[in-house]
């Protein structure tokens, strides 16, 4: 094992750095522009094979670049297109499904949105009432999604139905590729709490062809769960990059403002208290990286426990660096003006993205 | 970055666990896994058997009858001897005497006591503690005066672990009462069996006597036993710090305690069904291991900075941190899992030849000394608050 970057790694993460450094405004919503650069980039196709133009690069590669946009609250949707819709056409689309749409993908002209998660459903991936009935030789889907993250400029929803079973069975789901434009789609897109975007989806009637099905019918959780599993170490490798800019925040803070006479990182108590918080984060680093290391993991369970372990430990991480983060800027930390804040909420909705502590806490000791 | 176990590493960790499976006395690890009180033979045998296995020195270089192993090496060899329920090589000659000697010492020194360290003839005890300096080490005052061809060493030692079982104390003794307090330091080697030594046991909340008061009265001790030069001890001490410091993690007992709370909380009942069911027991259970996987990965982290060649800092620092509060978590749930059962008070049971009847019939009392003794784990070795200084300090600067 080896943690230090490789010369092609640190090209990557400063060409990153480099691109994000002239962005001077966080960047509220979808920004075509900025879509277009990291396209030319190449970092749209990180997550998609050679044979249809992309990097086929490794988990780790996708750390790097998260940890940077974490750093920079980054805001695009990227990790909805380019890791999980990447990961999930890559591992389950038909020939004719990835030669159409990774491509595209990698281009920068496609986006996908991951329309699971239902009202009442929380963070559970199974708990779907939306329907999928087979009419002849379409399907028609009816019900509503709910928090679709950047699911307002996505071209293309990938919409988790039942098409058996009930309620909150794992078997019987099945999922399809629904255009956002297709009659009795109706996206309602408001902002987040980070300044992102995510859709409220209510689907009435909707009729997609049979080759909209992706994977196998009825088997569809095992892949969303692992496209998700995807999903979740990019944002504890976001939010790792995110907490280190806390820290050099605030320690900056500490270090020039001056109260008493004095500068307050001289006082003791809060010495301590940047301590925790650098604790906090190298732990959520070590978890990031087994995230990273594990996704690949043969064994469904071992990689469903390291990614349930990392995301449990980010989220627990991040409320609290984030919180004390603001605590040391006093005052000043409750200011929409700072920085902080912004990381803060960042670190709030991490946590609150595809199952918080509580949540996998709960899975780990499923497996236990 | 590559984030792959090597094939190496996995050739290289079943070999040790098979070796151990095969050699560890099994005596001794009924003993060990059963929290029970282990003795100086015991420690001595273990020792013995690894070093037949030329594994007694897993930190040293080879030329000196180490193994050669990388730090990752390292602390795998640890986590399988300890999960496998082998007690630990007392660090005394091995972490720290040793490569002093290595590093500082005359050849006439090296030859005398490494070849003895590796065997456990020498029985070595650390005088560095002393009632009035603790965290503040370099306030030590204990006094070495030339006479001669002598040093004259008068003072008191404290929380000397295994001082009742030496035979040996590297001190930490002051040689000079002028200028900063850490440049009148130096490092001299005592032989316990001198007129003058004295071992006092300290009762502890275990009610265990491992550590001692050591009371030096005029005690002889030859020059040739001073370590390096005279009034150069501190900077022996900071090596020491420095040295082999992710062995601070205590990766082995953090795995150790884990395994034995998972197999307890499946073994022992609450309302019919297995405790680990319980789910308010269960969330505690995951998110220590979870703390557990965490602290694994950032001691590899730190390993590997180790093996290129740089020095760590701060990360130790997190390392103590995160290692002492784990233990102390595990040893809590240890102790919850028995419940009740923990509270009789029968440290004669901590004997591996009690016959008599424990109250829950399987020795379950033993979790809560295990549970006090490790209280000491974020005190000792620098306490935690300590550490956070040298965090912070590396954060912000050494004058903010």
């Amino acid at each position: 094992m080896n943690f230090s970057y490789s010369e092609e790694q640190q090209m990557l993460a400063e060409t990153v750095m480099r691109w994000l450094a002239a962005e001077t405004v966080v960047q509220r919503g979808f920004s075509p522009e900025r879509w277009g650069e990291l396209a030319e980039l190449g970092l749209l196709g990180l997550n998609v094979d050679e044979d249809h133009g992309g990097l086929g690069a490794t988990p780790v590669e996708t750390l790097i670049v998260m940890q940077e946009f974490g750093r920079a609250l980054f805001g695009q949707p990227f990790v909805s297109t380019a890791v999980v819709g990447a990961a999930l056409l890559g591992n389950i689309g038909s020939a004719a499904q990835r030669d159409d749409m990774l491509p595209r993908i990698v281009n920068g002209s496609l986006r996908v949105a991951l329309a699971t998660l239902e009202p009442g459903a929380r963070f559970d991936l199974a708990d779907i009432s939306t329907t999928a009935v087979r009419q002849g030789q379409s399907y028609v889907l009816n019900g509503r999604k709910a928090v679709v993250l950047h699911g307002d400029s996505a071209h293309v929803l990938i919409v988790c139905a039942r098409t058996s079973g009930g309620q909150r069975d794992q078997d019987g789901l099945t999922l399809f590729l629904v255009d956002a434009t297709a009659a009795g789609v109706t996206v309602r897109g408001s902002p987040t709490l980070d300044g992102q975007r995510a859709a409220e989806i209510s689907l009435a009637d909707v009729q997609v062809p049979l080759d909209s099905v992706l994977g196998e019918i009825g088997s569809g959780y095992v892949p969303l769960e692992w496209a998700v599993d995807r999903g979740i170490a990019a944002l504890c490798a976001e939010a790792v990059g995110a907490m280190e800019k806390l820290m050099e925040l605030t320690a900056e803070h500490l270090r020039t403002r001056k109260q008493f006479g004095q500068p307050i990182g001289r006082f003791q108590a809060l010495q301590h208290r940047l301590a925790d918080m650098q604790i906090a984060v190298e732990q959520a680093r070590s978890m990031a990286l087994q995230a990273a290391a594990l996704i690949e993991h043969p064994q469904r369970n071992e990689r469903r426990k390291a990614l349930s372990a990392a995301k449990a430990m980010i989220g627990r991480s991040g409320h609290f660096v984030g919180q004390q983060a603001v605590q040391l800027h006093g005052g000043m930390g409750m200011t929409a003006e700072l920085a902080v804040g912004n990381y803060f909420k960042r670190l709030t909705c991490i946590d609150m993205t595809w199952g918080n502590t509580d949540h996998h806490v709960e899975l780990y000791g499923d497996l236990l | 970055m590559d984030l792959r176990e090597s094939p190496e590493t996995q050739t290289f960790r079943a070999e040790v666990a098979g070796f151990v499976a095969a050699r560890l006395p099994p005596d001794i690890r009924a003993k060990v896994l059963g929290f029970l009180r282990i003795e100086r033979q015991d420690y001595v045998r273990w020792q013995r058997i690894l070093n037949e296995r030329g594994w007694g020195a897993p930190s040293w270089p080879r030329e000196q009858g180490g193994t050669g192993w990388n730090a990752r090496q390292r602390s795998l060899f640890e986590e399988e001897c300890f999960v496998a329920g082998a007690p630990r090589q007392m660090p005394f000659g091995l972490s720290m005497v040793g490569p002093v000697l290595q590093a500082f010492g005359s050849e006439h020194q090296q030859k005398r006591f490494l070849p003895r360290i590796l065997t456990m003839e020498d029985w070595w005890c650390q005088g560095y503690s002393e009632p009035g300096a603790g965290s503040d080490l370099a306030s030590l005052t204990t006094r070495a005066e030339r006479q001669d061809d002598v040093y004259i060493v008068n003072g008191q030692k404290t929380w000397t672990s295994f001082a009742h079982w030496a035979n040996w104390i590297f001190c930490l003794v002051r040689t000079r009462a002028s200028g900063k307090p850490q440049e009148g330091i130096s490092f001299l080697l005592i032989d316990m069996t001198s007129p003058g030594v004295r071992v006092k046991p300290i009762r502890t909340l275990d009610e265990g006597a491992d550590v001692n008061e050591v009371f030096l009265d005029d005690v002889a001790v030859p020059m040739a036993n001073l370590v390096g030069e005279e009034n150069r001890g501190w900077t022996i001490a900071k090596f020491l710090l420095g040295h082999e410091r992710t062995t601070i993690a205590g990766i082995g007992t953090c795995k150790r305690l884990l395994v034995r709370l998972k197999e307890l909380a499946r073994s022992e009942p609450k309302r019919g069904r297995p405790l680990i069911e319980d789910p308010r027991f269960r969330d505690r259970i995951v998110k220590v291991e979870i703390d557990v996987r965490a602290h694994e990965w950032s001691l590899m982290r730190a390993s590997s900075l180790e093996q290129a060649g740089k020095s760590i800092g701060a990360e130790a620092s997190i390392l103590k941190i995160r290692g002492s509060e784990i233990q102390q978590e595990l040893s809590q749930l240890l102790m919850e899992c028995a419940g009740p059962y923990a509270i009789p008070h029968l440290p004669e049971a901590l004997n591996a030849e009690f016959a008599g009847e424990t109250a829950d019939g399987h020795g379950l009392n033993a979790l809560a000394a295990q549970y006090l003794d490790l209280r000491k784990v974020s005190i000792y070795g620098g306490t935690n608050e300590v550490q956070k200084n040298l965090i912070a300090r590396a954060l912000l600067g050494s004058q903010p």
